[in-house]
């Protein structure tokens, strides 16, 4: 069994090297390519709308957009294809309706579910409802990736 | 099944290690500098092959948000009078990076009824809450305070006089101001590459600058000074004969809510008369004419006695006789 050693490898590429396993990457035949954008109202001819940026200035209380596009490039279908996306510490998912249809973790990976059916401890000795700002983790689980299809997951952040 | 639950294990530990390592969360946000970054990782399967792969990681570094909240902290008007009145601020930086404001004190304000004087503006150096005249350092008139953290809090003194002419119980408002150092305008104005951290520098709500009112209430005391003279002749009249004793009462009014430090109460002895040896009286008390322990001195050059510090509303009644020569 060899698993137990790539296990451990992608544990220390994560950890330490990142380049290290992009550049072993090209094993893979799906490619992910993350982007982020900095939400910001815009005003144009008096009205107000939307508009993703380059995060070039970027304070707390911005609204982030972390996308993360896949395209198998192989000639084989990927199956059970699970993206995890750990939430950077300094950001917080944001509260809106996409958050409440993704997968989350508020657990640090440990356990997953819908932001409505977790719970966390309330510092009192219970248990409250799960926030958005409480989830570690976001996931996205698609069955099967056809050879040339691609997409983009992406969720929204508050920097805390 | 094991598997993929291992694998997923084996990425989530580093992101584990990475929060544990972050920057601390703030009310006022995530301190300037920081670096946000996002990895995905995906597992699937490939035929046989299990794989994971990752993507690429964004960063995105925090800029630095300036923000300031001023309040007083006097929760009634401080007297001002004799004395001069120390008012208390705080200066809290509610941005998110390490920030230091220029501080300005005004003591012109719409319905002041006196403007007081500025003598200072003092930062609390050693931080007992107390203005410590020589210990805590003094802030030029706009320049800037020493480096307050974000979510911290400096206490300011602003130390001010009252001006010659001050009624006692009128009242006066006096302004202090922190703008932030790196800069003011308004909420979104950018000072690009000057944030703290070492990226930009953003104006928040606050537009980097804040002022707060201090109250101040001149209590200011005056002093009135009432003589009168009563003979006694050697025949049990009234007569201001020769041989005849004049009791003179000096009675000292002082009025108003302030104070009067240091006050005397002094007469000459009349030409023709000769001061009576320990007839000095103060409240009834008898004084020794020596200089001495007690608060009088009386004699052929006069009376004078040491009432010291007096507060509003008191009288002190002083007695001493004259024989007529």
């Amino acid at each position: 069994m060899s698993l137990p050693s790539f296990v451990k490898f992608a544990a220390l590429a994560l950890a330490f090297a990142p380049a290290v396993l992009s550049a072993a990457a090209p094993a893979s035949p799906v490619a992910l390519k993350g982007e982020v954008k900095l939400e910001k109202t815009v005003v144009e001819n008096g009205v107000e709308r939307i508009a993703l940026v380059a995060p070039d200035v970027v304070v707390p209380g911005d609204k982030l957009v972390f996308s993360t596009a896949y395209s198998n490039t192989g000639a084989t279908p990927a199956v059970n294809f699970v993206v995890t996306n750990a939430l950077p510490s300094g950001v917080a998912l944001a509260p809106d309706a996409a958050a409440a249809t993704l997968a989350v973790s508020v657990d640090g990976g440990k356990s997953w579910g819908k932001l409505a059916a977790l719970k966390v401890a309330d510092g009192q000795g219970g248990m409250r409802a799960a926030l958005a700002s409480d989830a570690t983790h976001v996931r996205w689980t698609l069955p099967v990736i056809a050879p040339g299809a691609s997409g983009t997951l992406k969720y929204h952040a508050i920097v805390r | 099944m094991d598997y993929a639950k291992s694998l997923i294990a084996a990425a989530s530990g580093p992101a584990l290690a990475i929060a544990l390592a972050a920057a601390p969360a703030h009310a006022a946000g995530v301190t300037a500098g920081t670096l946000i970054e996002n990895t995905a990782t995906a597992t699937y399967e490939s035929g046989a092959a299990s794989v994971t792969v990752q993507s690429n990681t964004v960063t995105v570094r925090v800029d630095e948000l300036l923000d300031v909240a001023v309040a007083s902290l006097n929760g009634s008007p401080v007297p001002i009078g004799q004395s001069s009145a120390v008012l208390s601020y705080t200066v809290t930086n509610t941005g998110n990076g390490p920030e230091a404001y220029l501080l300005s004190a005004n003591p012109t304000t719409t319905g002041n009824d006196f403007d007081a004087v500025v003598q200072s503006i003092a930062i609390d150096s050693n931080g007992n809450g107390i203005y410590d005249a020589g210990v805590d350092q003094v802030i030029a008139a706009g320049a800037a305070t020493p480096v307050i953290a974000p979510d911290a809090s400096l206490t300011v003194f602003v130390i001010a006089s009252a001006p010659s002419g001050a009624s006692d119980g009128s009242t006066s408002q006096l302004r202090l101001a922190a703008n932030a150092a790196t800069g003011t305008g308004s909420a979104g104005t950018i000072f690009t590459g000057t944030g703290s951290g070492g990226g930009d520098a953003v104006v928040g709500a606050s537009t980097a600058q804040d002022d707060a009112l201090g109250g101040l209430i001149a209590s200011l005391a005056t002093v009135t000074l009432a003589k009168s003279a009563a003979i006694a002749d050697p025949f049990g009249g009234q007569q201001p004969v020769p041989g005849a004793v004049v009791t003179y009462t000096l009675v000292a009014t002082v009025a108003g809510t302030g104070t009067t430090a240091n006050l005397h109460v002094t007469d000459v002895i009349p030409a023709g008369t000769t001061y009576q040896p320990a007839s000095l009286k103060l409240e009834g008390a008898a004084l020794s004419d020596a200089a001495d322990g007690d608060a009088g001195v009386g004699g052929a050059a006069g009376i004078d006695v040491a009432l010291g510090t007096i507060t509003g509303g008191t009288t002190r009644t002083v007695k001493f006789n004259v024989k007529i020569n």
